[in-house]
């Protein structure tokens, strides 16, 4: 251990920890700006800086380790004005428009400025020249609002694996962006978003779809449909002060229907439907010799990942749509016969916890109707920013149901949302559509967890499953590397874009780098959807009523011809570099 | 004044070959990215995207991080050189001399604001110190040192760099 003091209180930590960590041990916070934990720690804004008796000059908290003896001042005269100076210099060259920014009241540099009581115009100097790159349906970078902490690149680089941005030129004219300056779009991003979700401030947002939503809304020859996705109902409670991990479904369908939408279904149904799919196109790949093993298709970052990275294995991803993609196709065919609607005049609406689903929504082969599947995509945080705007005071509301018949799921749908979770809901069907029984036992336990690759091995009717889920690219890398030098014995392989699954998506609600230091989110979302399992009334995708009842009347058998026109598509594989 | 000339890319069989060479060796080297993008360089004479392709690929390294790299060094060149590489000194002493008018006038001679020339002759960069400063202002056409200019003589030195 070593033994040191923080502004004269006595400390023992291990070795290596840094200042940062073992003044957080005694009750005091030091400012940071560019590190996150797990993600980024470099020293480089200087927000951090602390002194250390004999040291020659402030030290960045973040990364300098402690030593025997050191002496720490977190506080002093000089270590505040060194702090406030950086934060004015960074705001020198920022575009404040505060007060109309996406960002605004949850940005760490407005939180920094006002805690130093910064004099946000002190220094005015040059400005970086920047434009929006818009080149995405799913992401807006403003580099105008950029602070050059890299908390992008790193997990970019590193969680992600795909480093498509990284800092560009040097000194004063250094920027966040693409090789050769390419458009995002021109690049090989996965559009999961988890880039904006560690951003300080406003440079990194989605693609707003709210205009579009609200004119469906006012349209009154539209019907237009909400279908929320598991995981926004584990998050959204955080944008209006809910203990995270709080499950508010009821108060989401309220609100949805207070902002007008026509009916309120769920995608935890297509997510029922998802899994009838997947896990016949699971039994037939291993009975037939199909190609194996076979990768999950829920997650549209993935499923981008694979097409640029790992083209090669194109033929082991599910050829099963994403319950986003099933829910529109869904709605459209079966709902709108059933119903006696043209589908021209529907409009459908996904809120997702995701930035990858509103690129995944202009994919080709995705129109079952002959209309596209979704219409609009909503993240979770977007949904937020409306129930605020309308005045919605989400506290107080009651709780709603959904609407019949495609707001009925089961646990199996439910937890969709965390790794593992598709992997569960498919053993669980899988498992009884093999062996003609009716099991008790619905848990597997061994596939859940936050874990980045877990591996589980179960006997079904006599046939050996070993599957493995992971979850963030880095993980999903290593694997797929086994897939392709045919060193994976797997069956069925789960995979999600983002850490610990959608819970943790990049159309989330922003935790600040302080939550995220404090707060085991990925578990603590995830658990919110365990427990709506738990209480479930039907807790395996089959035995969903109005999942039967689809298929009796309408789709036939899993995997029949019609189920295969609007339940299923195809995949390309993309060039990583336009030239 | 026209903008950058754009090059097409004219590289060798045997330039890439030269080239997977250095990166087969360079391969699980740490820190390999520097002197993989150096010698590409004495290969190539400069570093486009073709280049920084294969490099990202053969070091298993995205291609935001080499061109990173590449263009945080000034010892990298995105843009091919002319026949004639002319570098002119802004560093202080040069500046103040006036190295900024002798600049300024070959930017007006040679229609391009900096990089090559449409008929890849010139190239022309703006330089720290080379070291010279009793000379100042101070250019360089390749291997030859111009000193004390004055922008009137800049035709005149050009005119020797015809062929």
């Amino acid at each position: 251990m070593i033994n040191l003091k923080i502004n004269n209180i006595p400390v023992s930590v291990e070795e290596g920890t840094t200042i940062l960590q073992a003044a957080k041990k005694i009750g005091i916070r030091i400012p940071t700006l560019c590190y996150m934990k797990e993600i980024n720690a470099i020293g480089a804004c200087r927000v951090c800086v602390v002194e250390v008796k004999g040291a020659r000059s402030l030290v960045a908290a973040c990364v300098y380790p402690v030593n025997e003896g050191m002496e720490v001042f977190t506080d002093t005269p000089k270590v505040r004005e060194s702090r406030k100076t950086t934060i004015e210099l960074i705001l020198s060259d920022h575009n404040k428009s505060c007060l109309s920014c996406d960002r605004n009241t949850h940005c760490e540099l407005q939180d920094l400025a006002y805690e130093y009581g910064c004099n946000a115009v002190k220094y005015e100097g040059e400005h970086h020249e920047c434009e929006k790159d818009f080149s995405t349906p799913y992401l807006v970078r403003d580099n105008s609002k950029c602070v050059l902490c890299r908390r992008c690149i790193a997990v970019c680089r590193k969680i992600q694996e795909v480093g498509v941005i990284g800092p560009i030129k040097r000194g004063f004219k250094t920027i966040v962006g693409c090789a050769f300056e390419s458009e995002l779009n021109d690049s090989p991003c996965v559009a999961c978003g988890q880039c904006i979700n560690v951003c300080p401030t406003g440079a990194l947002h989605e693609r707003e779809e709210i205009d579009e939503v609200r004119a469906a809304i006012a349209d009154p020859e539209k019907i237009v449909i909400a279908g929320p996705a598991p995981s926004v109902r584990a998050g959204l409670g955080e944008e209006f002060g809910y203990p995270m991990g709080t499950n508010v479904e009821g108060k989401m369908v309220t609100a949805l229907r207070m902002l007008g939408f026509d009916k309120i279904f769920d995608v935890n149904f297509t997510a029922d439907l998802t899994i009838m799919e997947e896990a016949h196109e699971l039994i037939e790949r291993v009975k037939n010799g199909g190609a194996l093993p076979m990768f999950t298709s829920c997650s549209p970052g993935w499923v981008r990942y694979l097409e640029y990275y790992y083209p090669e294995l194109i033929p082991n991803v599910s050829s099963c749509k994403s319950p986003q993609q099933m829910f529109g196709a869904i709605c459209k065919t079966y709902y709108a016969e059933k119903m006696g609607i043209d589908p021209s005049k529907i409009f459908v609406v996904s809120i997702m916890p995701c930035t990858a689903k509103k690129f995944e929504k202009t994919r080709g082969n995705q129109n079952a109707s002959g209309y596209p599947d979704i219409d609009a995509v909503l993240t979770t945080r977007e949904l937020a920013k409306m129930i605020k705007q309308n005045g919605i005071l989400f506290n107080e509301i009651p709780e709603g149901e959904m609407d019949q018949p495609l707001g009925v799921y089961t646990g199996a749908g439910v937890i969709f949302g965390a790794t593992g979770g598709v992997m569960e809901a498919a053993l669980r069907t899988a498992a009884e559509t093999i062996t003609g029984q009716t099991l008790d036992n619905v848990e597997y336990k061994k596939v859940r967890g936050t874990k980045g690759i877990k591996e589980a091995t179960y006997e079904v009717g006599g046939l050996k499953l070993k599957v493995a889920v992971a979850s963030g690219i880095a993980n999903a890398k290593k694997v797929c590397e086994k897939v392709a030098s045919g060193k994976s014995d797997h069956t069925f392989i789960e995979i999600m874009c983002c850490p610990g699954g959608c819970v943790n998506g990049g159309g989330q609600p922003i935790m600040s780098s302080v939550v995220r230091e404090n707060v085991d989110y990925k578990a603590l979302r995830a658990s919110a959807l365990y427990k709506a399992d738990k209480k479930a009334e039907y807790r395996k995708s089959h035995d969903n009523p109005v999942i039967k009842e689809l298929y009796e009347n309408y789709l036939g058998e899993p995997g029949s011809h019609k189920a295969h026109e609007i339940l299923h598509t195809t995949y390309v594989a993309r060039e990583r570099y336009k030239k | 004044m026209a903008n950058q000339t754009k090059v097409p890319f004219t590289g060798t069989k045997a330039q890439e070959e030269k080239l997977l060479k250095v990166l087969k060796g360079l391969k699980n080297v740490e820190g390999a990215l520097m002197p993989a993008l150096q010698q590409a360089q004495d290969i190539y004479g400069y570093l486009p995207i073709e280049v920084q392709e294969i490099i990202a690929d053969k070091l298993d390294l995205s291609l935001a991080e080499v061109y990173g790299v590449a263009t945080f060094y000034s010892q990298f060149t995105l843009t091919p050189k002319g026949k004639y590489k002319i570098g002119v000194c802004l560093g202080t002493a040069c500046y103040v001399k006036g190295s900024g008018e002798v600049f300024e006038e070959l930017q007006k001679q040679l229609g391009i604001e900096s990089g090559i020339t449409s008929d890849l002759l010139y190239s022309l960069d703006a330089t720290r110190c080379i070291g010279c400063c009793g000379l100042a202002p101070v250019m360089t056409i390749n291997d030859d040192v111009y000193g004390k200019l004055t922008k009137d003589q800049i035709a005149g030195i050009l005119a020797k760099y015809k062929e």
